[in-house]
């Protein structure tokens, strides 16, 4: 597959370099052309050199979209620091260049969940945060040791 | 009319003005902090601190009864998105955006936002009416009705001045509707004949332009009528 991620920061960098050695092409456009170095974390070798791709624009600009190869992207993820810029971009992406799958981060969860609900495919780290908070929450044991149940719940 | 105005810079704070001159009801909303307390010293209650953006600013300042939203910020992302939830998840009739960079305004086309507008656009409008050399002049444009009005000079070399409209080969779907000379309008009728200075409108199907270019062009008349 080829994967255009626009937005390397930890997350797009991360998903870059776990995307490639599992053999898939990547491309990654960011404005920051420092955050090319973020790229090369922890790799032996230069990100290009290992077959990857990076381009320095806004996500905005159809050029710099074009010139990452959106136009042949099988998978586009959105994963910029704005949630506003994500969800344009993300538009633009499905809508004028038809890319099959089209990811967008949105950390706003209210927003996330109407974009979903309208046919854009959304991952919000808030509500994985806010669940997992939750979760971990109901698991911790009150003072004394007793595991909290919902017949003592109901008992009381 | 329950009007809401998104970003309180010089467009949206005057905007609000004028709104409220005009007796509708306006909610502004600001996230700027320091922005916000400059302009609620004037405007005091119908100003709203918060994010536009986010979906809870919107209904505080009450978007499910709102007529009509009117995003201003100087971010097109945010302009676009404010206005996209307003009539997508709000059902608001009527928005207006702005276009801060021209070069987004296929993105706000593409999302379906209209009308929105760039001051860059009009100030290139103005220019051209101003400085006429560009030859033709888009006064107006109606997208949804698929019309537009334009205006041209008639120079030196035109080659439809010294003839009769009614022998004029006007393209299909265009149509002569005024002529301005020497400041003065008057309805053309077949026999008014065309001279030198005069500043013609005419309304059209796009599309339409050149056409009407080459006809009203250096000697573009008789080319036409040759050709014709």
């Amino acid at each position: 597959m080829f994967i255009l991620i626009v937005g390397c920061g930890r997350v797009g960098s991360s998903l870059a370099r776990a995307m490639l050695s599992e053999g898939h092409e990547v491309s990654c456009l960011d404005e920051d052309p420092e955050s090319h170095a973020r790229l090369e974390v922890g790799l032996d070798k230069g990100w290009e050199d290992l077959g990857g791709q990076f381009t320095v624009g806004a996500g905005l600009e159809t050029d710099a979209l074009v010139a990452a190869g959106i136009e042949r992207a099988d998978a586009f993820i959105a994963s910029t620091d704005g949630d506003n810029t994500n969800i344009v971009i993300a538009q633009i992406a499905q809508r004028r260049y038809e890319v099959p799958t089209v990811i967008a981060r949105i950390l706003d969860p209210l927003r996330a969940e109407w974009y979903e609900r309208q046919g854009l495919h959304t991952v919000c780290p808030t509500r994985v945060a806010i669940d997992m908070l939750e979760a971990a929450v109901k698991e911790g044991a009150p003072r004394g040791g007793a595991s909290p149940s919902n017949g003592a719940a109901e008992a009381a | 009319m329950y009007i809401i105005v998104v970003g309180a810079g010089k467009v949206g704070w005057n905007l609000a003005r004028e709104l409220l001159e005009k007796e509708h009801e306006v909610t502004v909303i600001e996230s700027d902090r320091r922005r916000y307390l400059t302009v609620e010293q004037e405007l005091e209650h119908n100003v709203s601190y918060g994010d536009a953006s986010e979906l809870w600013v919107l209904e505080r300042a009450g978007i499910q009864r709102a007529d009509m939203v009117i995003a201003v910020t100087g971010d097109d992302e945010d302009n676009m998105l404010i206005c996209q939830v307003a009539r997508e998840k709000y059902e608001v009739e009527r928005i207006i955006a702005r276009v801060n960079n021209p070069r987004n305004k296929p993105h706000f086309d593409l999302l379906g936002i209209k009308p929105s507008v760039s001051a860059t656009d009009l100030i290139l409008r103005l220019l051209e009416h101003e400085v006429p050399e560009y030859g033709l002049v888009h006064l107006l444009d109606l997208q949804e009705e698929q019309l537009e009005i334009i205006e041209m000079l008639l120079g030196k070399d035109c080659g439809v001045t010294g003839r009769r409209v009614g022998d004029l080969e006007m393209p299909e779907g265009s149509l002569l509707i005024s002529i301005l000379r020497k400041g003065k309008g008057f309805v053309p009728g077949p026999d008014t004949v065309l001279e030198v200075g005069d500043e013609v409108l005419a309304v059209l199907d796009p599309g339409h332009e050149e056409q009407l270019k080459v006809l009203f062009g250096p000697a573009g008349g008789n080319g036409a009528g040759n050709g014709g």
